[in-house]
C-alpha cells in the first residue's frame, strides 16, 4: 500500500526510472524481513540466547555455503524435488481427470463420490507408516503419499469447476455435433480451470507439508532428513540453514505457480 | 447395472416397477464402491495374495479397533490428539483474527507484517517443527507452537480479506452514531467479515489436525499419531490400519462438526444463508 505514494515523495521520478523502481519496490515491501534479520543476528551476537538455542544469522549463512559448496544440499534438494514433483503431477493428471468425469457423468459420481467425501477430510500425514511398511524409506513411499494426499483438493476442485460449467455452452456444442470427449475438452475443462488451478494451488502447498513430514520420519535421503539428521547431530546452524532453504523452496515453487497461473489464466481477462 | 425386470402382466405396473428400481439403483449405489473396497480388501488379505502384514484382513482391523475402543486407549490417545489440536488451534484463531484486524485498521501493521505473511502462508511451516523441539523440547509446548504456526496463516489472510470487503456504509453509520475504533473494528468489521473470517478457520482446522499427528509421529508419547508410529516400529500392522480408520474417523467428525458450527453461527447472515441454499 504504501507504494502508492504521490510522486513529489519519489526520489526517482523520470521514465528512465522504472526499472531502478521495479527494483526498490520490493525492496521496500519486505524491509520488514531486513529488520527482523538484524534483531536475530542482533540477539544472537549479544549472546542473549545460547548460539545452540539461535545460532547467529552469519553462521547460519555460512554453513548454507558450506553445504552447497559441498553439494549435500544440492542432492538431498534435488531428491526432495523429485518426490514432491513427481507425486504432484500425478495426483493433477488422476485428479483432474476424476474430479472432471464425476461432474459430468452422474454414474461416475455416484460410484466415486461417496469415496473421495469420505477420505477427504482424513489428515493425510496419518498414512505415513503405512506408505513406509508398503513401500519402505525410499521415493516410492513419499511420492505415493504425496499423490494420495494431493489427489483429492485436486479432484474436487475440479469437480466444482466442471459442475460450474454453462449449461447452455455444453447443449449447444453437443447439438453442433461435439462428442462428449470433445465437450469435455473444448467446454468443460476450459470452464473448470481457473477454479481447478486454484486448487492445485493448494495441493502444491500439502505436497510440500506431506513430503518434509515423511522425510522428517520416515527417510535416509531428502532436505527433510537433513534437518532431523542435523538437528540429531547438534550442527545446529546448518539445520537452520536447511530448514530457512526448504521454506524458501516452498515459498518459490508457488511464486512461480502463480505467474504460470497468470500466464494460463489470461484469455479470461480479455 | 441390474436392471433386470421381472416382466409383469400390466404395462403401468411395469413402468412403475422399473421406476422404483431406477430409484433403488441410485439411491443405493453411493454404497457400493465403500461396499466393494472393503469386500476387496478382505478377499485380497484373505486369499493370501498380500501377506497379512502388509495388508492384514479389515476383521482383523476391525477386532483391533475394538480392543482399542474397549481397553479405552482410543479414547485416551483421541483426548490427548484433540486437547492438542484445539488449544493450537484456538491460539491460532485468535491470534489470526487479531492480526488480520490489525493489518486492516493500521498502516504499521501491514508494513510489517504483509511480507511475513505473504512468505508465511505458502511456506511448509513444518519444516521448523525440530526448531521448535529444539527450543520448547518434546513435549506439549513444542507441538502447540507448531500446530499454532502452522494453523495461524489462513486465519489472518482470510479476515485481513473479510475486513477490508466490509461495506463501508455499514462503517460510516456505526462512526456517524459515535462508534469508536475499538467499537468498529470488533463490533462491526469482524461481524461482518465472519463467512470469510469462518472460512479461513476452516482451512486451519484440518492443517492443525494434520500437523498434530506429524508432530506425534516425530516425538512420541501419547496420541492418535504416536500410537500408530509405535505400532508400525513393532511391525503391528492391524494396529497400524486400526490407528489409520481411528484418526480417519476423528478427521471426518472434526470436519463435519466445524461445519455444523459454521452453519449455526452463520444463520443471521443473509450472504451465507444464500449460498448454502443454492
Amino acid at each position: 500500500m504504501q507504494q502508492k505514494q504521490p510522486n513529489a515523495m519519489w526520489p526517482f521520478d523520470s521514465q528512465s526510472s522504472a526499472g531502478v523502481r521495479a527494483l526498490v519496490r520490493p525492496l521496500v515491501r519486505y524491509s520488514p524481513l531486513l529488520v527482523i534479520a538484524v534483531t536475530w543476528e542482533t540477539v544472537a551476537c549479544l549472546s542473549l540466547l545460547p548460539a545452540n538455542v539461535l545460532p547467529s544469522l552469519t553462521a547460519v549463512l555460512a554453513s548454507w555455503l558450506r553445504l552447497v559448496g559441498s553439494g549435500e544440499i544440492v542432492t538431498n534438494g534435488l531428491d526432495s524435488l523429485y518426490r514432491v514433483g513427481l507425486g504432484l503431477l500425478l495426483a493433477v493428471v488422476v485428479g483432474a481427470g476424476a474430479g472432471l468425469f464425476m461432474a459430468t457423468s452422474r454414474l461416475v459420481n455416484v460410484f466415486i463420490g461417496p469415496l473421495v467425501r469420505l477420505f477427504y477430510p482424513m489428515p493425510k500425514s496419518a498414512l505415513i507408516p503405512v506408505m513406509v511398511l508398503w513401500l519402505g524409506f525410499g521415493d516410492a513411499s513419499k511420492v505415493v503419499l504425496i499423490f494420495l494426499g494431493c489427489l483429492l483438493p485436486v479432484a474436487i476442485s475440479a469437480f466444482n469447476g466442471a459442475r460450474g460449467a454453462d449449461h447452455t455452452l455444453i447443449w449447444s456444442a453437443s447439438s453442433f455435433g461435439a462428442s462428449r470427449l470433445q465437450v469435455m475438452r473444448d467446454v468443460v475443462f476450459p470452464c473448470a480451470l481457473p477454479e481447478l488451478l486454484s486448487g492445485i494451488r493448494i495441493a502444491l502447498a500439502t505436497s510440500f507439508v506431506l513430503l518434509v513430514s515423511s522425510e522428517l520420519i520416515a527417510a535416509r535421503r531428502g532436505l527433510g532428513y537433513m534437518i532431523g539428521m542435523l538437528g540429531d547431530g547438534g550442527v545446529y546452524d546448518a539445520m537452520f540453514a536447511t530448514v530457512l532453504t526448504v521454506a524458501l523452496l516452498g515459498f518459490i515453487a508457488d511464486r512461480g505457480y502463480l505467474l504460470l497461473m497468470g500466464r494460463m489464466l489470461r484469455w479470461r481477462a480479455s | 447395472m441390474a436392471r433386470v425386470v421381472a416382466v409383469p402382466s400390466r404395462a403401468a405396473v411395469s413402468l412403475s416397477n422399473h421406476t422404483v428400481l431406477r430409484r433403488a439403483f441410485w439411491f443405493l449405489a453411493p454404497a457400493i464402491t465403500p461396499v466393494l473396497v472393503v469386500a476387496g480388501w478382505e478377499f485380497a488379505a484373505r486369499s493370501g495374495g498380500v501377506s497379512a502384514f502388509m495388508l492384514p484382513p479389515i476383521s482383523a482391523v476391525m477386532v483391533r479397533l475394538g480392543a482399542d475402543v474397549a481397553s479405552g486407549d482410543f479414547f485416551l490417545n483421541a483426548a490427548l490428539t484433540l486437547y492438542r489440536t484445539f488449544l493450537g488451534f484456538a491460539i491460532a484463531a485468535a491470534v489470526g483474527v487479531t492480526l488480520g484486524v490489525l493489518m486492516a485498521r493500521s498502516r504499521l501493521a501491514n508494513w510489517f507484517l504483509d511480507p511475513i505473511v505473504s512468505i508465511g502462508l505458502p511456506m511448509p511451516k513444518i519444516a521448523f517443527l525440530p526448531v521448535f523441539i529444539l527450543w520448547f523440547g518434546l513435549f506439549d509446548a513444542s507441538k502447540i507452537t507448531i500446530i499454532a504456526v502452522s494453523a495461524v496463516f489462513p486465519v489472518v489472510t482470510a479476515t485481513l480479506a473479510g475486513v477490508q470487503g466490509v461495506e463501508r456504509e455499514l462503517i460510516w453509520s456505526a462512526q456517524s452514531l459515535g462508534a469508536g475504533r475499538k467499537e468498529i473494528a470488533w463490533e462491526i468489521m469482524v461481524p461482518a467479515a465472519l463467512p470469510q473470517i469462518i472460512t479461513g478457520l476452516q482451512v486451519a482446522l484440518p492443517t492443525a489436525l494434520i500437523v498434530e499427528i506429524v508432530a506425534e509421529m516425530m516425538m512420541g508419547g501419547y496420541g492418535l499419531g504416536a500410537a500408530m508410529l509405535e505400532a508400525s516400529r513393532q511391525l503391528d500392522s492391524p494396529d497400524v490400519f486400526a490407528g489409520i480408520i481411528e484418526i480417519m474417523a476423528i478427521g471426518y467428525g472434526v470436519v463435519a462438526a466445524a461445519g455444523w458450527l459454521r452453519r449455526r453461527l452463520l444463520i443471521w447472515h443473509q450472504e451465507d444463508a444464500r449460498s448454502t441454499a443454492a
